[in-house]
């Protein structure tokens, strides 16, 4: 039924899709390669390219701000990326499989924390971190991101669970496993794409918080990249940091796209395929 | 290997209503023993209450002298396969098979596991295919992984939930007769969950019938063939189905809606003073009368019947005749028609002729039977008045000798492969 006609068009659409998502970020790489006082040319490629900017950012006068945010930033994604998919499968596991009372009520809290509004929440957290001597530390951003990442790592891994044939446990069990083995053996890396889809998710939604990272923290000590950015300034007060800026965008752009690469082809491989009758 | 003891098992659920109830069984060591019934009746519930997967309500289950009704799964040493087999897909076919094995920490070396695992497929013929991935497997190599993962190690009895019915009608054949073989080869108890009654017929040593959680009638698929114990056991075993006809109790006559019958001496002691009984007629006790010699026909009654539909099937002739039933006996075989999963059609006798059988759709065809073979039901608890406990039991006893019989010869056959084999390997 594909004729030669409706494939062109299908290869139209995709080609417009992807300029129409693709066109931000070649427009922030072609900034990032701009020279100052090149930013302002009036034309969408740089006249002369140049890695200053990232030369200023990296080993440059910008460096001292912009690495250890982005240590920070890893650091404090990856815990509490950790932290969220570990909690949410042991949670997920249970609403999936077993039947008790309040079952509804936790997967309806955990979607109500997720819709809280940040801004809202994060003045009286500012004033209880720093009474409480949390404030720009990490386990201070680690905490608040584990309520962004939690209920959303909660939701996608029961759905991944609930897919998982339940007889494949029960087979399990005659088999001699004990509950805990069936789990480690069979469920878990039957999980596996469905777990690495909701540890990526989640290390993004912690990767890209700004509200929290420019809230609760003050010095290199915690603040991650998205908050350092906003503390660039250029080489001289009458410069704009936009190439800068545009520099360190690019570079913190790169683990996500590393990180989709690596696991593309577990998050689409259906693992269960096979299992039963087919 | 061992026997396996079901007393008075209860399942209730929630709402207090018993899927399986007071159900009680003996299985003998070696038994090939088949749950059947139609869908609803609490087969694969029972089954997974001898495995352990579902809790016990009441009663006992008891396998090799231990009451196993609160160990869990793992402690019962059994071996399942499941209806969708449940397959691990992370793993290969070697690890499927080899999974129950090194969860015995250990219990096997690694040689001996290879040995084991190697011998399971030898028997399974799952020798190219160890290093696959179930995904990769059709659903007969998928379903022989399954098997190879019960046999692998030494469980104490087998339990097959619907095994054969995600296979093509070919392929279930086959693996029918090599599960028999299986069976009869290692010896080993076997519970098996099927709605399929060719399957029930063909595989049980002893067939259990059940109906909405009720044990109906346990016995050889001989003795539930030619005496069973009620309307429902009778209409589920046979294929096609039996007739049921109302049949009326007058003098010396039983009439019925195409024929009359001379009631004998025996049946009317057994119909007692009841005036209207449900007549069942097995569709291969109907002969057209044509292709009988006089002296066969002398014996017993002949009738004209218009036929409605014929099906020829190549070995037989299935020949349809519509009759009116009675009002009184409508609102049990139609409860009858629903139990069975039927669908309620219009009152028909099935006649299995001989394919020699010369009758077309819409012939005046005439046909004979012998009254002899009728049975006679009840029609309020649709108890079988004719049945015979003592013919029941004999038939029961001959396929418990042929059983013991048929063990013994398969376990020789082992005994004199692995003689051969021995000095080659």
């Amino acid at each position: 039924m594909s004729t030669a006609r409706t494939k062109v068009w299908w290869w139209v659409g995709g080609l417009l899709i992807i300029l129409y998502c693709l066109f931000p970020v070649a427009w922030i790489i072609s900034l990032s390669l701009k020279a100052p006082s090149d930013l302002d040319n009036g034309s969408f490629l740089p006249s002369a390219v140049t890695w200053q900017n990232y030369q200023l950012i990296l080993t440059g006068s910008a460096s001292d701000l912009f690495l250890p945010a982005l240590r920070n930033s890893v650091g404090i994604c990856l815990i509490a990326t950790l932290i969220a998919v570990v909690l949410a499968a042991l949670t997920a596991y249970a609403i999936a499989r077993l039947d008790f009372p309040g079952k509804a009520f936790v997967l309806g809290l955990s979607l109500a924390v997720s819709m809280f509004p940040v801004i809202s929440i994060v003045t009286p957290l500012f004033n209880i971190w720093r009474t409480i001597g949390l404030y720009d530390t990490w386990a201070g951003l680690v905490i608040p991101y584990l309520s962004i990442t939690l209920p959303l790592s909660i939701w996608t891994l029961t759905a991944f669970f609930r897919e998982i044939p339940w007889e494949m446990e029960q087979a399990a069990q005659v088999d001699g496993a004990t509950t805990w083995q069936a789990f480690r053996k069979v469920i878990v890396p039957l999980a596996g794409p469905g777990v690495a889809t909701t540890a990526i998710i989640a290390f993004f939604l912690a990767w890209n918080d700004f509200v929290y990272g420019i809230s609760l923290t003050s010095t290199e000590a915690a603040r991650p990249v998205p908050a350092a950015l906003a503390f660039f300034t250029g080489a001289s007060q009458f410069e704009e940091p936009t190439g800068a800026t545009s520099a360190a965008a690019v570079i913190v752009t790169i683990p996500v796209v590393v990180l989709v690469l690596l696991f593309q082809r577990q998050i689409v491989a259906g693992l269960t395929q096979g299992a039963v009758k087919g | 290997m061992a026997a396996i003891t079901l007393s008075h098992v209860v399942k209730k659920y929630g709402d207090g209503y018993p899927a399986v109830n007071d159900v009680s069984l003996d299985i003998k060591d070696g038994e090939f023993v088949i749950l059947v019934g139609p869908s609803g009746c609490g087969k694969s519930t029972l089954l997974r209450m001898v495995v352990g997967l579902e809790d016990i309500s009441d009663g006992e289950i008891v396998i090799d002298g231990d009451v196993v009704n609160d160990k869990a799964p793992r402690d019962r040493k059994l071996a399942m396969v499941f209806q969708n087999y449940a397959l691990y897909p992370h793993l290969t076919v070697y690890e499927n098979i080899a999974f129950p094995l090194r969860l015995e920490k250990g219990r096997y070396s690694e040689d001996e596991i290879r040995t084991r695992v190697q011998k399971a497929a030898d028997t399974l013929e799952l020798n190219e295919h160890l290093e696959r991935k179930p995904a990769n497997l059709s659903g007969g190599q998928r379903q022989r992984v399954a098997m190879g993962r019960a046999i692998v190690r030494d469980a104490r009895a087998f339990l097959f939930d619907e095994p054969l019915s995600n296979l093509d009608a070919k392929l279930r054949g086959q693996m029918r007769t090599e599960i028999s073989r299986m069976q009869r080869r290692l010896g080993t108890t076997t519970i098996y969950v099927t709605h399929d009654q060719t399957e029930a017929l063909t595989l049980g040593d002893r067939v259990a019938v059940l109906k909405k959680g009720v044990l109906q009638q346990a016995a050889s698929p001989r003795a539930l063939y030619e005496q069973p114990v009620n309307l429902f056991v009778a209409g589920f075993i046979g294929s096609p189905p039996m007739n049921f006809l109302p049949g009326q109790v007058e003098g010396d006559v039983l009439r019925m809606p195409l024929a009359d019958v001379p009631l004998s001496e025996g049946l009317r002691r057994r119909i007692g003073d009841r005036k209207l009984v449900i007549v069942g007629l097995r569709p291969e006790h109907l002969e057209d009368a044509d292709t009988l010699d006089e002296a066969t026909a002398a014996k017993g009654v002949t009738f004209e019947a218009d036929v409605d539909v014929v099906e020829w099937l190549g070995a037989e002739l299935y020949a349809y005749i519509p009759f009116e039933t009675r009002e009184e006996v409508r609102g049990t075989l139609e409860e009858l028609d629903r139990d069975l999963d039927g669908e309620g059609m219009r009152t028909q006798l099935v006649a299995a002729l001989g394919a020699e059988s010369h009758v077309r759709d819409g012939d005046v065809a005439e046909l004979w039977f012998d009254p002899s073979r009728l049975m006679v039901f009840d029609p309020e608890t649709g108890d079988n008045l004719t049945y015979d406990e003592e013919a029941a039991r004999a038939a029961d006893a001959e396929s418990e000798s042929e059983r013991a019989r048929a063990l013994e010869r398969a376990q020789r056959r082992e005994a004199r492969r692995a003689e051969r084999s021995t000095p080659a390997a």
